[in-house]
This record gives C-alpha cells, sequence and structure tokens, in this order.
C-alpha cells in the first residue's frame, strides 16, 4: 500500500501548531516513515502538488487570497484537518472581529495602502468542510500523534471533547478553584492538554477553546463569588478563542 | 459483640504502635497508602510512617470550597475525606486492558498483568467502607466481574478510621454509612485525643485480629471504650446536611420533567467533577489506540462521566444533549435506580461532590427542593 500523502499547510498563525509536529523528536521517524510528507514548508523544501490524503491546515483565514487558496486546498485533499486555536476558532486574531481593522491597520503599517485585509479572522470551518479538529494554543502533540495513527489504521481518533475538569481528574490534580480559590475556565473548555495549567497550580485560560457542552454563564457567576471583577471575565473569554460563539457571547456579557 | 459481627475486642495503641502498625504492614509486603497533603489539601499517597500524616491539620468543607486550616490537638486524623476517593487504587482511572502486536501474520496479545501488589488503605472512613463494599458488588458481584479490579481488590488490607470531625458536607448518618465503622475493614482505629494521643483499634477479620496482637499494645478499659464511644457521638452531633428520608425514589423515578432539572441546569457546569469525585460512580469508556507503524495497538479504559455528551451517543448522536438530562440522569441513577439494580442507594453520603463542584451545586438540596415541591402539590391536591 502506498504511503498517505501528508500535507501541512499554514495560513494566519504563528507557526507554533506546526512545531509541535517537528517537536514529536521520538515519533518523527516514524511518522516520516508511515506517511509521505509531500508538502511542509516549515520542514522540508521538497514542496510537491497535491493531490494530498490529509491535510493538516494551521491558521485562521484573514484574506480574500487566503480563502482562495483554502478553497483550492479542499479540493484537493481527502481528509483536512484543522489545527490549533487559530484555525479552529480565528485565533487571537480574531480580536480584530471585535475592533476597526481600518484603524488598526493605519496604526500598524507605514504604508496602510499596501495592506489588503478581511475585517474579520475565521476559522477554517467558516469556510470549507472540515473532517477532523485539534484544538489549542497550541495543539497537544500527543494529540497530533493519535490522531495521526488513528488515521493510519482507519479507525476514529480518541479526541474527547468533554471539559478539562475531567482530565484534571484522571490526573489526580486538585482542582485550583475549589481548593485555591483561583478562577479557572476549566469547566467549559475542551479536553486535550491533559489538565496543563492546573496541573502547574494555574487556572486554566481556555486555550482548547470551549468543550462540547458549556455553561459560561454560570461559570462566570463562580470567578465573580470568587472576587473576579467583570473586566477579569471579559478579558478571560477574550483571548485565544474569543470569536468561538459561547465565549463570544460570554465575553459580550462582561463589557 | 461489636457491630461489625466480630467478637467486641479492642486494644489501645500508642503513637508507637501506630507507627509499629505501619512497619509491620510493610514487613508483610504490602505498600501503605494513607492520607497525605499535597497541593492544598488532604489526598492520598504512600506512608512509610507516622511522620507522613498531616498532623494537627483539618479541612473546612461547604458547597465549591475545601480549605485546609491548623487544629491544636496535634490529631493525625482530624479532617473529613478529601479531594480523591480510594476508588483510585482500586478502579484505576486509567487501565490499559491488553495490548497486542502483530508478529508476522499471527497476533500476540499482551495482557498487562501488574504484579499484584499487596496494598494496606490507612485512614479509609466509614463512608468510604460502605463506597468500596458498593463497588465490590458492581465489580464482582455479579455474572461479569472486572478482573483488574478483583485482582487488586483481593490484596486489599483495610485500616479504617473513625471520624471525630466530619466536614460540614458530611451526611453519612442519613444513609447510615458512619460516621463510626461498622464493618468492611480489617482494622478500624478511633483517635483519642482526650489529653493523651492514643488509638482504640478494633479488629475486624481474622487478619486484623492476627496483627493487632502482634503489635505492642495494651487492653481496652471500659474508659477506652467510653472515650471511643464519645469520638463516634461528637462527629455524629456536628452533622446537618440530609438527604430527604422519605419519598425520594418515587419522586425522582417519576418526575422526569419535574421545573426543578432545569433550574439545576442553569448552574450545572456539566463538567463532571461530581462523578469523577464520587467514590460510588464506576462509568468507564473504551479507547483503542495504535501504534503509527501499524504493529501494535493497545484498549484502554477510562473514567467515563453521565455528564459529557459523547456518554450517551448512540448511532447518529447523543441521547443527553442538555444538561438537565445529565444531572437527571446522575441523580435518578444515584439516588433512585441503585436501589432497584444493587439494593442499596449509589450514595455514601461522603459529600465529595458537594464540595468538589465548582459551582457548588449540592445534591442533597436539589434532592429535597423536588421532594418538597412534590409532597407540597399533594397536599394541595388533598392527596395524603
Ligand atoms: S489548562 Fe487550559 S489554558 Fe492550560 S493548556 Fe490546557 S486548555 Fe490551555
Ligand atoms: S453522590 Fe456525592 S455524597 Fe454521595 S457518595 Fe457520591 S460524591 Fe459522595
Ligand atoms: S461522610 Fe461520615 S464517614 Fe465520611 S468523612 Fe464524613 S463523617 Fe466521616
Ligand atoms: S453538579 Fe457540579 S460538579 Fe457536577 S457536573 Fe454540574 S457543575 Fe460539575
Amino acid at each position: 500500500m502506498a504511503r498517505p500523502r501528508l500535507a501541512v499547510v499554514k495560513f494566519a498563525s504563528c507557526d507554533g501548531c506546526q512545531l509541535s509536529l517537528l517537536d514529536c523528536e521520538d515519533e518523527l521517524l516514524a511518522v516520516a516513515g508511515a506517511v509521505e510528507i509531500a508538502n511542509f514548508p516549515e520542514a522540508s523544501r521538497a514542496m510537491q502538488p497535491g493531490p494530498y490524503d490529509v491535510t493538516l491546515v494551521e491558521g485562521s483565514i484573514t484574506t480574500e487570497h487566503d480563502a482562495a487558496r483554502l478553497r483550492a486546498l479542499r479540493d484537493e485533499t481527502l481528509i483536512l484537518v484543522s489545527i490549533g486555536a487559530c484555525a479552529t476558532s480565528g485565533g487571537i486574531q480574531a480580536l480584530r472581529n471585535f475592533a476597526d481593522v481600518g484603524e488598526m491597520v493605519r496604526a500598524v503599517y507605514a504604508r496602510p495602502d499596501f495592506i489588503n485585509t478581511l475585517a474579520t479572522s475565521t476559522p477554517v470551518a467558516a469556510h470549507v468542510k472540515v473532517d477532523y479538529e485539534l484544538r489549542g494554543c497550541p495543539i497537544d502533540k500527543g494529540q497530533l500523534l493519535e490522531l495521526v495513527s488513528a488515521l493510519l489504521a482507519g479507525r476514529r481518533p480518541g479526541l474527547p471533547s468533554h471539559s478539562v475538569c475531567v482530565e484534571c481528574k484522571l490526573a489526580g490534580q486538585v482542582c485550583v478553584m475549589v481548593a485555591h480559590g483561583t478562577p479557572c475556565l476549566g469547566p467549559v473548555t475542551h479536553a486535550g492538554c491533559g489538565s496543563l495549567c492546573p496541573g502547574y497550580h494555574r487556572g486554566c485560560y481556555g486555550c482548547f477553546g470551549p468543550a462540547e457542552t458549556t455553561n459560561t454563564t454560570s461559570l462566570a457567576a463562580q470567578w465573580q463569588a470568587l472576587g473576579a471583577s467583570q473586566r477579569d471575565i471579559h478579558r478571560a473569554f477574550r483571548t485565544f478563542n474569543a470569536a468561538s460563539e459561547p465565549f463570544r457571547k460570554e465575553a459580550d456579557a462582561h463589557g | 459483640m461489636s457491630a461489625s459481627g466480630f467478637p467486641k475486642a479492642g486494644v489501645v495503641l500508642s503513637l508507637d504502635g501506630l507507627q509499629a502498625l505501619i512497619d509491620a504492614l510493610a514487613a508483610r509486603g504490602y505498600q501503605v497508602l494513607g492520607p497525605v497533603e499535597h497541593d492544598g489539601a488532604i489526598g492520598t499517597g504512600h506512608i512509610a510512617g507516622i511522620a507522613d500524616l498531616p498532623a494537627g491539620r483539618t479541612d473546612r468543607q461547604e458547597a465549591g470550597s475545601y480549605r485546609l486550616d491548623d487544629r491544636d490537638d496535634g490529631a493525625l486524623f482530624g479532617y473529613a475525606v478529601g479531594p480523591g476517593s480510594w476508588k483510585r487504587h482500586l478502579h484505576r482511572p486509567i487501565e490499559t486492558l491488553f495490548k497486542v502486536r502483530r508478529v508476522g501474520d499471527e497476533l500476540s496479545f499482551e495482557p498487562p498483568r501488574e504484579p499484584p501488589a499487596r496494598t494496606a488503605l490507612l485512614g479509609v472512613r466509614s463512608c468510604e467502607l460502605a463506597a468500596i463494599a458498593i463497588q465490590d458488588r458492581v465489580f464482582q458481584g455479579g455474572r461479569y466481574v472486572n478482573t483488574e479490579y478483583a485482582a487488586r481488590r483481593a490484596n486489599i488490607f483495610l485500616v479504617a478510621v473513625n471520624c471525630g470531625d466530619p466536614a460540614s458536607t458530611c451526611f453519612c448518618s442519613s444513609l447510615n454509612t458512619g460516621p463510626r465503622a461498622r464493618r468492611g475493614y480489617d482494622i478500624a482505629l478511633t483517635e483519642l485525643v482526650d489529653g493523651r494521643h492514643e488509638f482504640l483499634a478494633e479488629p475486624g477479620s481474622d487478619s486484623g485480629a492476627a496483627l493487632l496482637a502482634y503489635l505492642p499494645n495494651r487492653p481496652a478499659t471500659e474508659a477506652d471504650w467510653q472515650a471511643a464511644d464519645a469520638v463516634a457521638a461528637h462527629a455524629a452531633a456536628q452533622i446537618h446536611r440530609r438527604l430527604p428520608a422519605e419519598g425520594l425514589k418515587e419522586a425522582l423515578q417519576q418526575h422526569p420533567e419535574h421545573p426543578h432539572w432545569e433550574e439545576v441546569a442553569a448552574r450545572c457546569l456539566a463538567c463532571a467533577n461530581c462523578t469523577n469525585v464520587c467514590p460510588t460512580c464506576f462509568c468507564t469508556t473504551i479507547d483503542d489506540h495504535s501504534d503509527l507503524d501499524g504493529h501494535g495497538a493497545a484498549r484502554v479504559r477510562r473514567w467515563d462521566s453521565c455528564f459529557n455528551g459523547d456518554f450517551s451517543y448512540v448511532h447518529g448522536g447523543a441521547v443527553r444533549t442538555q444538561t438537565r438530562s445529565r444531572y437527571r440522569q446522575w441523580l435518578t441513577h444515584k439516588l433512585a435506580n441503585w436501589w432497584d439494580q444493587f439494593g442499596t442507594s449509589g450514595c455514601v453520603g461522603c459529600g465529595r461532590c458537594i464540595a468538589w463542584c465548582p459551582a457548588g451545586i449540592d445534591l442533597t438540596v436539589e434532592a429535597t427542593s423536588i421532594v418538597d415541591s412534590i409532597s407540597a402539590e399533594a397536599k394541595a391536591h388533598g392527596v395524603a
């Protein structure tokens, strides 16, 4: 059987998620042995044209040109996977969705007339059909390997959509909210990181975006009871997944 | 006869005697797990001696809140149950059931048999003994035995500690599961800190009795028994939460559309913490993993929860899409359907789901509210 052809393609993003793939030091050779890396500019100069069996898409869509590039990519891809907060929800750059982009461009660039950008930063799924999503800013390397090995074996990848709390409990960590009074977004955040931040006595700041079911209103009320201000709550929901619907609405409700 | 069914017998151990108990267990090949303070809570961990125990520490628990505090009597067991139950040592959060490798055209299955470690659990509370009895029933009391659980359970030695200082979240007395241990232990200790620091130790099994006989001790006097009774009475008097004594099962089973389910759902985060901290919740899911090279695979079982959307996934989608139905499933199974299924309540009154709910949802309050509203309605309609 021919090895599946893999492409890793980037749009508006920081490259951090692609680096997670390169960071799979121990497994990288196995990955390279199992798939033909046909197009991965971050890792190799060999850029072969499609079609691809699997394309990992990093980054959000912020220009017309990128939107067209993404549509073309979808046409030559069998299984399209969006990876990271940018690709799955629009990323931190979706803060532009709540501001005047023209004003930002004028503030940042010496020649604003050279800049041709959309008013919004949108996730991949807003433009084309997505087969699987890997959440996180950045993605979790274990989840990436799980996805690749599942696709190779033709099985369903194990990517649970429940809360970070479940992973916190599986790991035997002590709840930072209940035992320390630290505000945490874990109860509304999608699993996948292995409850990284609470493991370091920090509240989760939601980098994996909303879980499958969320009650941000109730969680915000608990944050308030722990002393968080309206502004704290607004800012907590307005980070890497600001444009995801549950987080956007909750941020709006707090100013 | 003592309540355990074992002849009423007891010896008094000094602090050195307690250390001798830990040493004797270790000498008999047991790893000893007991209460240890970590990350701002009293959880469970390896114990080499009494110096590892949280001396002079206590907890303050409320709905959605847990804090440690000092106590001035130097008690080693002066707190109630912590965040993690003993469940994780018997019914593991994540467990590999088997691994398989392709060797040529053959599949070779490797059951990952852990060496059956003899494990002594020190400081098990009465509610937790009841929870272990429930999981025994679930995992090894029927036709289908959970072999991993059973293998571990057969190697467990249980040293119970009777509670002297329940938390505000405790309600074992409402379910007859505490605060004093009555059965299910090898040895039960009552810590006596009334101007002295000793332990009344009662055997609950032959191996418990044999071990106690081996330890430096003195026979318990009538005064020692009275002191232990006083600890139990003081503990019982501190417990104020309760579940409704009457009509609970019917109220939950017969009112799936009660408006209160929606009311709880407005607060519930569907985060699953309550089920994962509960010492009786047993649900799991299965994950299959495969290696990148296509030659190896593993089947792994891990804790699941009725609050997770995928838990009720059947062909085409999840059955319980709303938090309302997930909370209803949890409470109704735990407090009502469990009776039909296993002949007991699924709740032992440990209060963990109350303290460790980030939204501070209290099942005793929710259950009471449903029962009260139904009986009020029945009265209004002139039904007795
Ligand atoms: S705990 Fe939260 S913020 Fe931290 S890595 Fe996980 S999802 Fe991201
Ligand atoms: S339902 Fe709550 S109080 Fe009852 S046994 Fe479970 S965690 Fe303890
Ligand atoms: S519920 Fe009862 S037995 Fe359990 S810790 Fe509280 S007082 Fe002790
Ligand atoms: S009752 Fe509390 S702990 Fe349980 S799922 Fe709801 S919010 Fe989470």
